[in-house]
């Protein structure tokens, strides 16, 4: 059963989102869990369901979205079986998440440290005059100069990377267990990225949350994750730590992603680096065979009619691919190097 | 906030100055008011004089300066029918326009805020489709007929309420009732769209991941963003309704500006019906003028920005 360390456990996370031309499985059958103080990197493509399963976990996905689990549990609490108002409970409580676009995800007409106070008195940790000194604390924490002035600025005064700390400081008001961080640095200039990160990592040392950390960039993931999670059209195409998944990629995707990351030096700088050639199919209607097979430079017969296993090598690590672990394994031998963009 | 105040008064008495010039010239420019003031059969010389009596020979800018200058004193000569002043005879009937204004405006946004919210949390449900509907029937049917439909209704039949005059409050339920269901509409849809469009943003989200109670979102996160363009929207209404309830003041008989502008344009007394007009601009005006200040103080962006 869940030991103290374990915050979040995930088993066979779907979502179907109905759609007008049916039924969209966002997200199929995903299994994780994130332990204290631990960075899970969920990575994939554009449109795989990184973020339909970071709302999924948070409850709060669009209400055309249905989410089915057989297991969904933050520090041993049984999510799939409270009310939406518990949920509200833990929201912003045990659980944050940090939005993608800093600009946007602050409203425009409040204050910085009204928005920051508000989710500490809702939990009812405390009162007015508590809240802000918990937010000047996390402000500084973040490292901006000046946080009790910062406190009555509006968004609209401040650039999008302290809108982004801003973010980050609002979400550690309740020391949550769980932080969700999508795709927190896209929106910011490479400088800033680099030093988001860095304070990201550095508060969940002192805090000891569990991370959840999306991006579509591998190299982030390789810096900051223990644990990786590579989707692929919603679906867990290959799990591992980050040291196995980055030496052995094991999935024909997850190898191409891999060879896809541009090498100083060693690439060709034609710009069309960093994807792998093929679209991401459709997820309407009824999925059969492999989704991975329009792209996949090993693709079978079998791979077509069946429903593809994910082979479990020991725990933690696997891969949903028909081919054996060693075959995968030559594959990568025999291609690394080789262009898989055109 | 200061900066943005005194700039907007600026502005203000800026477009202020041009409405009166406008205001001024097209009464002038309208007909040759010395001909129709001295009658029919009046001879060219008889025209002359009534020109000369009421200064109306003189060059326009002398004629503009010479008016506004007595109207910043508070004189808007007097009125060409009863020769009483204008101003008293606006000042009488103001109050009675303005009650019933505030009361309908009022009535409207207490109906149409609330619908529109709700409408906007539960969109295409049965309690969207009402709320639409009901904006369209207010919409499409005339006000005029409703208002007579009510004296019939509630008046006539019913002998609840009194159907003419404006002595008690009890004469102004109807005409309220009527020009407030009549205003509803446009601020049930902006309500309804603004909170659509609001809810479905970023912040939003953010909120709710905040884990804030649901009715909090509504109100205090989306609401506040939602409302500005309302409140833009009723300024010029509440502009709408002194200016525009002439109908209203006719069917209910209340003795109010409106009515008095009817006549007024009915006998050719053009003191008052210049004075109306440029009274009703000048407070189309200080409405804008405080709409953008509500506006400033809610939207920090326009304050700051
Ligand atoms: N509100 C919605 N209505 C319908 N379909 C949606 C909705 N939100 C997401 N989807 C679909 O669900 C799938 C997964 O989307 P998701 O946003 O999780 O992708 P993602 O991995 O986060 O991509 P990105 O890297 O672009 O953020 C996509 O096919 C998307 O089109
Ligand atoms: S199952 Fe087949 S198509 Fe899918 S990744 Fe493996 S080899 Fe490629
Ligand atoms: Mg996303």
């Amino acid at each position: 059963m869940t030991d103290d360390s374990r915050v979040l456990e995930a088993k066979n996370l779907s979502v179907e989102i109905e759609v007008p031309a049916g039924i969209l499985h966002a997200v199929t059958n995903v299994t994780l869990h994130v332990d204290k103080g631990e960075t899970l990197g969920i990575v994939g493509e554009s449109g795989c369901g990184k973020s339909i399963t970071s709302l999924a976990i948070m409850n709060l996905l669009p209400s055309k979205a249905t989410r089915t689990a057989s297991k969904l549990q933050l520090e041993g609490k049984d999510l799939l079986s409270l009310s939406e108002r518990e949920l509200a409970s833990l929201r912003g409580n045990s659980m944050g998440m940090i939005f993608q676009d800093p600009m946007t995800s602050l409203n425009p007409v409040y204050r910085i440290g009204e928005q920051l106070e508000e989710v500490y008195i809702q939990h009812g940790k405390g009162n007015r005059k508590e809240a802000r000194e918990r937010a000047a604390y996390l402000l500084d924490k973040v490292g901006i100069i000046a946080p009790r002035e910062r406190l009555s600025q509006y968004p609209h005064q401040l650039s999008g990377g302290l809108r982004q700390r801003m973010m980050i400081a609002m979400t550690l008001m309740c020391e949550p267990s769980l932080v969700i961080a999508d795709e927190p640095t896209t929106a910011l200039d490479v400088t800033m990225q680099a030093q988001t990160l860095n304070l990201l990592s550095s508060l969940q040392d002192e805090f000891k949350m569990g991370l959840i950390l999306i991006t579509h960039d591998l190299g982030v993931v390789a810096r900051m994750a223990d644990r990786v999670l590579v989707m692929y059209a919603g679906k867990a195409v290959e799990t591992g730590t980050s040291q196995q998944v980055f030496d052995h990629p094991t999935h024909p995707y997850t190898q191409g992603l891999i060879q896809c990351i541009p090498v100083p030096g060693k690439t060709s700088n034609d710009g069309r680096l960093g994807s792998i050639k093929g679209m991401v199919p459709a997820l309407i209607g009824d999925l059969r065979g492999c989704m991975f097979r329009n792209r996949c430079a090993y693709v079978s017969e079998k791979c077509h009619a069946s429903e593809i296993q994910f082979n479990q090598i020991s725990p933690g690590r696997g891969y949903r691919c028909l081919l054996e672990a060693n075959e995968c394994a030559d594959n990568l031998e025999g291609n690394l190097g080789t262009e898989i963009v055109q | 906030m200061l900066n943005f105040v005194i700039h907007r008064i600026y502005v203000s008495i800026l477009v202020a100055i041009t409405v009166s010039v406008i205001g001024f010239s097209l009464l002038r420019i309208s007909g040759d008011l010395a001909a129709e003031l001295a009658g029919e059969d009046a001879s060219t010389e008889e025209i002359a004089e009534v020109a000369k009596a009421y200064g109306l020979d003189r060059p326009f800018h002398v004629q503009y300066f010479d008016w506004a200058g007595k109207a910043l004193s508070g004189d808007l000569g007097r009125s060409l029918f009863t020769n009483e002043l204008v101003v008293e005879l606006i000042t009488d009937r103001i109050g009675v326009t303005f009650k019933l204004a505030i009361y309908s405006l009022i009535l409207g946004l207490l109906l149409a805020v609330p619908l529109g919210v709700l409408a906007s949390t539960r969109p295409n449900t049965w309690i969207d489709r009402m709320a639409l509907g009901l904006a369209v029937f207010g919409q499409a049917i005339p006000n005029f007929w409703l208002a007579l439909i009510m004296i019939l209704f509630f008046g006539v039949t019913l002998r609840w309420l009194p159907i003419s005059g404006s002595e008690t409050e009890w004469h102004f339920v109807m005409p309220t009732l009527t020009l407030g269901l009549t205003v509803m509409p446009q601020f049930m849809r902006l309500t309804r769209t603004g909170m659509l469009d609001v809810l479905d943003s970023d912040f939003i989200r953010t909120a709710r991941a905040k884990g804030l109670n649901p009715i909090r979102v509504l109100f205090k996160h989306a609401l506040r963003n939602a409302i500005l363009p309302v409140i833009s929207l009723a300024a010029v209404v509440f502009g709408f309704l002194l200016g525009g309830s002439v109908i209203m003041e006719s069917i209910f008989a209340l003795n109010g500006v409106g009515f008095l502008a009817f006549e007024s344009i009915q006998r050719q007394d053009f003191p008052v019906v210049q004075s109306i007009v440029v009274m009703l601009s000048f407070i189309y005006i200080l409405l804008t003028f405080l709409s953008d200040v509500i506006n400033a103080q809610l939207d920090p962006r326009i304050r700051l920005g």
